[in-house]
């Protein structure tokens, strides 16, 4: 090994040759080079090429105005005959131009390789002795090395000085504590949602309230709070604004399954959670948090379509299988005076992904 | 400084060679007027005619390249027409399905440009496809970096540089596919969310930070937006100039040839041919995203709808190249454990925020991992190829074996749903293959490099089977074996010996072995596995017997030289123009 070592100054590896390198191979002329008939042929031909080209960028511009695009969208296979003719002209363009220089290269310039010697990456000794004595001398004239005092200084200066852009980020956001105790939606923060004691328990998507005898055994309802549908008659209105709809949904989403009572195997505290086999959990994975939608309903299995963990809803939400590591979050609910669902109080405990101070709140 | 320490002896002479040329170019008047102001000339002259080998696999680079040029050209057009705005607005563009629908700006935007402004789905799409082709470009010239060990000294940092060219990129398109809010992209963003809160310590305030408040507030997609399209691609021009500026300036590597040695590089000059070939390659590469812009429909945002997060699609995947962490979170078991109350999400941490950082170090290091075992401090231009260095190869098919294996897990419900398989099953055997499949594919490979090579050393030695068997006067059947070509021989051998490390051989003049002993033992220990099984090229000694040994046997067939029966008509080896297959005597 000590002759690589010795090598490593010389930069060109001894390659043990068992056989004599033959040289380059002699050059071969092409057709092009030697009959003038292939070389016309081949100059019409790159011409041709970039003559398609031109006639693509008209075809382009008339594509532009002849179609619209507005109404025109799903002819031509769900195309739409505008993105169809433009992509097509503006590609084929694009492509006769490469095409044609390329085979202009390859048929008509000059073809004669060459050789270049290489030259090792590092620079000559003596530029590398000037560079480092520059260098020492400018290190030298500075005095950073005599003055202690100037340099740490300055490096005390200079890393205080990178605390200013990372303290102005700061205000990039809230933190946790401050959303869950100054924002003033309901439910704000991480341990809060907007579920509460006699919130009702409304349909996904329409808004109507829920009457627990409406709900055949089997049947598995996307749920939401009646605030994400304010109208006149319950008051919400103006209870939630702009960004916090959102929130709120990404929250409270629930699911609502009716089951026969003998099978909910009820965790211990919660046997007076449900009303009538109905069961409501909270829609976010405990996962990374995708709402979770695939139901199957022999088996009251609820599977994420995201990272396919799956939830037994019969079982008090538990994990049976995938990624994640917690069960679903069940809401307390029971049926008001008139018979429709509402909830108890709100989730005893934060609803989406973990996170590090989750068992803390 | 005074001006007399000036040298102007040039000036006068350079403005009289300009002044009395008889008749200068059209060319060379430009570039002289250019070189009085900008004094290119001297980094020109060395530049326009260098040399660049030819190679089919050198082109793969050449096609990231080209893809993020074009992204920067659609990308520009995009912005011209996309509002990056979480502001609820209500649609009412040309789009039926969605008209009336309540979504963000950057959706309805989205929209606006897909189906208001002409050629604005096109640009959507060619953008998206150069993206996708950018990453799969990068990651395919990484591997034939790789491969042909092009990343040994002195481009290891070019090697790096490439290594955080792919991190960025993926970066880059995660960004950018989560600007339409569409519903498939916030699904994307919510499991972000997901992983950031799963950080330790920090999770829930990062979260918190970037969303600016709770998920998912109004901040992230403008934040994501300055990312993409300033950012990020500053970033990214930067490192491709660095990356280009250090392609030059150590000068590309070429496949060992005859007259192709370690010291020269030959091919075609910068100007004309590689720059026709170069610059025709970027139409073409645009032309075919174009044409996949026009034919194939990728990322119909207007069908997943606006961003809920009460709402989900089944099969909701990332891009693909986000696929692989998203397969290892799949399948990872759901672990969780707590300390002193607080929570620790190992089944979010391991595949997201350990998983692909250490992976990304592992490529980083592999080159100086080699130069370490191989104890080798030379500059090495010639490529190796991959049956060459069996255990490089097979650390990188074990390592893509594991990104394959995981990335296909990224996909389990859509194999569990057509192959009509339980998810369960799938799971678990994503579990076995993610350790059993890389370590099966090292041994796979090593071996077959192994035997390629013995199977090179053989020709050289022994020539090609001509698949012509001969018959002995005393019956016993062989096949005949005719030799290579002189430059096909010298092509396999020219290749360096790969020699096994050993702490005996680092001792100083002395014979006093080398300090950190213990080191040195894993080192000998790794250098052995490397190299001992691998099969060098023959001595000059080793190939002359074998010819003489050759020699002999054709002088026991030589009665049939020359005549139609030696077989050589059908080998593909040789010319045949002129002879026949009719006995001529």
């Amino acid at each position: 090994m000590s002759t690589l070592e010795e090598r490593g100054s010389d930069n060109t590896p001894a390659v043990p040759e068992p056989i004599p390198n033959p040289g380059l191979p002699a050059h071969t002329w092409r057709p092009t080079d030697v009959d003038p008939a292939k070389e016309k042929r081949a100059e019409r031909q790159v011409a041709a090429f970039f003559l398609v080209s031109a006639i693509c960028s008209v075809l382009f511009v008339v594509s532009y105005f002849a179609f619209d695009v507005g109404d025109n969208w799903t002819t031509f296979g769900g195309l739409g005959a505008s993105t169809l003719f433009l992509g097509l002209t503006l590609g084929i363009g694009l492509m006769s131009i490469g095409v044609g220089v390329i085979h202009w290269a390859r048929k008509l310039m000059a073809d004669h390789e060459i050789m270049e010697m290489r030259h090792p990456a590092a620079s000559s000794v003596e530029d590398r002795e000037a560079t480092v004595e520059a260098l020492n001398t400018g290190i030298e004239e500075s005095g950073i090395g005599r003055r202690p005092l100037v340099r740490n200084s300055l490096l005390g200066a200079v890393g205080l000085i990178g605390i200013a852009p990372l303290v102005a980020l700061r205000d990039l956001g809230p933190t946790p504590n401050e959303v869950a105790e100054d924002a003033d939606y309901p439910g704000a923060g991480l341990y809060r949602t907007v579920w509460q004691q006699g919130m009702p328990i409304v349909r996904d998507a329409i808004g109507t309230k829920i009457k627990a005898e409406d709900l055949e055994v089997g049947d598995l309802v996307n749920a939401a709070p009646e605030i994400l549908y304010p109208t006149e008659e319950n008051g919400w209105e103006g209870a939630l604004e702009g960004v916090e709809v959102q929130i709120t949904k990404s929250k409270a989403a629930l699911l609502l399954l009716r089951m026969d009572p003998a099978e909910i195997q009820a965790a211990p505290g919660r046997e007076n959670w449900t009303v009538d086999g109905i069961i409501a959990y909270s829609k976010i994975c405990t996962h990374v948090g995708c709402p979770i939608s695939l139901n199957e309903r022999t088996t009251h299995h609820l599977l994420c379509p995201c990272h396919q963990s799956t939830f037994d809803l019969a079982d008090a939400g538990k994990v049976i299988f995938g990624p994640a590591a917690r069960p679903l979050p069940q809401l307390p609910i029971e049926v008001d005076s008139e018979g429709y669902l509402v909830a108890v109080s709100d989730f005893d405990e934060p609803v989406g992904p973990s996170f590090w101070e989750r068992n803390k709140g | 400084m005074s001006n007399s320490s000036f040298d102007t002896s040039k000036v006068a002479s350079t403005n009289a060679t300009a002044a009395t040329a008889a008749k200068p170019t059209k060319a060379g008047v430009v570039a002289n007027w250019a070189d009085e102001r900008l004094g290119l000339g001297t980094a020109m002259k060395k530049n326009l005619r260098k040399v660049f080998p030819d190679h089919w696999s050198f082109m793969l680079g050449e096609i990231a390249l080209w893809s993020f040029v074009i992204l920067l050209l659609t990308g520009g057009f995009l912005t011209l027409w996309y509002d990056p705005s979480m502001a609820e607005v209500t649609y009412e563009g040309a789009y039926d399905p969605m008209r009336g629908v309540h979504m963000s700006a950057s959706y309805a935007s989205t929209l606006h440009l897909s189906f208001d402004v002409r050629g604005g789905l096109l640009m959507r799409q060619i953008h998206h496809w150069a993206a996708m082709l950018f990453i799969a470009a990068m990651l395919v010239h990484m591997m034939r970096v790789a491969f042909t060990g092009a990343y040994r000294k002195p481009r290891e940092l070019n090697w790096v540089i490439g290594c955080i060219l792919l991190l960025l990129g993926t970066i880059e398109g995660f960004t950018g596919y989560s600007l339409p809010d569409d519903l498939l992209s916030g699904t994307g963003v919510r499991a972000a969310d997901g992983f950031m809160k799963a950080s330790p310590v920090i999770g829930s305030y990062m979260s918190f930070f970037i969303f600016g408040g709770e998920f998912p507030g109004e901040a992230v997609i403008p934040r994501f937006y300055v990312a993409h399209v300033l950012l990020i691609p500053g970033i990214l021009l930067a490192l491709i100039a660095a990356h280009m500026l250090l392609l030059v300036y150590h000068k590309h590597t070429q496949w060992p040839g005859p007259g192709r040695t370690n010291d020269n590089v030959v091919g075609y000059p910068m100007l004309p041919v590689y720059a026709a070939k170069a610059g025709g390659f970027f139409f073409i590469v645009f032309g075919v995203t174009a044409v996949m812009g026009a034919l194939l429909t990728i990322n119909p945002v207007w069908q997943y709808g606006p961003y809920d997060p009460t709402k989900v699609t089944a099969g909701s995947q990332p891009d693909w190249y986000m696929g692989w962490p998203d397969g290892a979170l799949r399948i990872i078991p759901g672990w969780e454990s707590e300390i002193f109350g607080y929570l620790i999400s190992w089944n979010v941490m391991i595949p997201i925020l350990i998983l692909p950082p250490l992976m990304l170090m592992v490529l980083i290091l592999l080159p100086f991992i080699e130069s370490w075992v191989t104890g080798d401090k030379r500059e090495h231009h010639l490529l190796q190829r991959p049956r060459d260095a069996p255990t490089r190869t097979a650390v990188m098919v074990a390592l893509m074996t594991f990104y394959g294996v995981l990335w296909a897990a990224g996909g389990n419900d859509i194999i569990a749903i057509k192959l009509h398989l339980s998810i369960n099953q799938i799971t678990y055997a994503f579990r076995v293959l993610t350790f059993l499949g890389p370590i099966i594919a090292f041994i796979i490979t090593k071996r077959w490099c192994i035997s390629l090579q013995r199977h090179d050393r053989e020709k050289v030695l022994h020539g090609y089977e001509t698949g012509v068997i001969m018959r002995s006067p005393e019956g016993g059947y062989s096949e005949r074996h005719l030799p290579i070509s002189e430059e096909k021989a010298y092509s396999l051998t020219a290749r360096e010996r790969d020699e096994v490390w050993s702490p005996e051989s680092e001792t100083d003049a002395n014979g006093i072995p080398a300090p950190g002993t213990r080191v040195n033992r894993l080192r000998a220990r790794l250098s052995a596995n490397m190299f001992g099984d691998n099969v060098q090229p023959p001595t000059r000694e080793e190939i002359e017997a074998a010819h003489h040994h050759a020699e002999h046997e054709h002088q026991l067939q030589s009665a049939l030289d020359g005549r139609s029966a030696d077989g050589h008509q059908f080998d593909g080896h040789h010319s045949v123009e002129g002879e026949t297959l009719s006995r001529d005597d």
